[in-house]
């Protein structure tokens, strides 16, 4: 499980994040939503162990999340940070080599499925099939806990629509969380079964998304229209 | 790509769905489903989704599930009858209700469905006739 209470975050006296606290259990595909700025990649970073939040604790199966947590969470940058020099099966091979749950069979595998050259350069790739190649490194480690920060952002439709079925495919929810940040709201919604919106650092809502179409029959979206508004 | 509607859970709109094929034979007694993940794929949504949608069905009884085997249409004749027999009622629950707000009367409603009814017929003699 990962645990957030009362955390906040300050930067040079600004806050960032205001008192949120919240869990996340096994088994779940969590979006974070909100306005840019609102604080949502702060929130991934902490969890990750990047950041340490001001006040409050964030743990993780327990532990405090320091930057040592990297063995229970696989975190996806919403930066690229590749070494431009290698190719695309040289970049899995570092990852491998970093992480030892990285289970190398299901990159290939994953890969082929994003039909990903391994033997281009990362320097040649589009930016969609970097997107892709994030997507590789980051689903192909066994860790309970993965993290994307906007990982469909700035891709074409095409890409969008692979990566979502790549999570579909790959993720496994027996044993498995993920936490995503993300603009394209109608594209994840579908594979959702929370979401936690965030305003100016503070939660505004953790519900299950299905819970949502029941009681008040919106979307994310046009619930975020709303309460975003007032 | 499959749209949902928000006003509902999307594991009933899948559920309906699938109750559909089943009317419609179009997934026959006894004939296993799509694994959940094969289903998830074939929509786009969360595998814990079609979970639910599966747990449902079987709640339900349209749906039985063999351990380590998957997801079967059940091979209850009565379950089934009973199923298209509601899919048949709701259906025309919708469509009485949407024209009885508009106004119209039973004997409209009749008088147009018998009219319409026999229009689709012309051409097709293998349906049967309606009085």
């Amino acid at each position: 499980m990962i645990e957030l209470t009362n955390v906040s975050k300050t930067y040079k006296k600004r806050s960032v994040i205001a008192n949120i606290s919240f869990t996340v259990p096994l088994g779940k595909i969590i979006g974070i939503v909100g306005e840019n700025g609102s604080g949502k990649s702060t929130i991934l970073k902490m969890i990750a162990g990047l950041l340490q939040p001001t006040t409050g604790t964030v743990t993780v199966n327990g532990e405090n999340a320091h930057r040592r947590i990297s063995k229970h969470v696989s975190y996806l940058s919403d930066r690229d940070s590749f070494y431009p020099f290698f190719t695309v099966r040289e970049a899995i091979a570092y990852q491998a080599s970093q992480f030892s749950d990285f289970n190398l069979a299901k990159a290939e595998e994953i890969m082929a499925y994003m039909a990903l050259d391994p033997d281009k350069k990362i320097s040649a790739l589009s930016k969609g099939n970097r997107g892709r190649l994030k997507i590789v490194l980051t689903l192909a480690r066994n860790v309970p806990y993965l993290l994307m920060d906007e990982p469909l952002s700035g891709l074409d439709p095409m890409v969008r629509h692979a990566i979502v079925k790549g999570m579909i495919s790959y993720l496994d929810l027996e044993t498995q969380t993920l936490i995503m940040t993300s603009h394209e709201i109608s594209e994840i919604e579908p594979i959702l079964d929370s979401f936690i919106a965030i305003k100016d650092g503070a939660l505004v809502r953790k519900t299950e998304v299905e819970h949502l179409h029941e009681s008040e029959g919106l979307g994310i979206t046009d619930w975020m229209k709303k309460a975003y508004l007032e | 790509m499959d749209e949902f509607n928000s006003s509902k859970p999307i594991y009933l709109q899948l559920a309906d769905r699938i109750n559909r094929l089943i009317v419609s034979k179009e997934l026959k007694a006894g004939q296993k489903l799509q694994s959940v993940r094969e289903m998830a794929l074939s929509y786009n949504v969360n595998p814990n989704t079609i979970q639910r949608t599966y747990s449902e069905l079987e709640r339900e009884g349209v749906l039985e599930t063999r351990r380590g085997q998957g997801s079967f249409v059940t091979e209850q004749e009565e379950r089934l009858i009973q199923l298209r027999g509601k899919m048949k009622e709701e259906q025309i629950e919708t469509f009485v209700q949407v024209m009885r707000e508009m106004g119209f009367s039973s004997d409209e409603i009749v008088s147009g469905l018998r009219d319409h009814l026999l229009k689709m017929n012309k051409g097709d003699e293998s349906v049967d006739r309606i009085d």
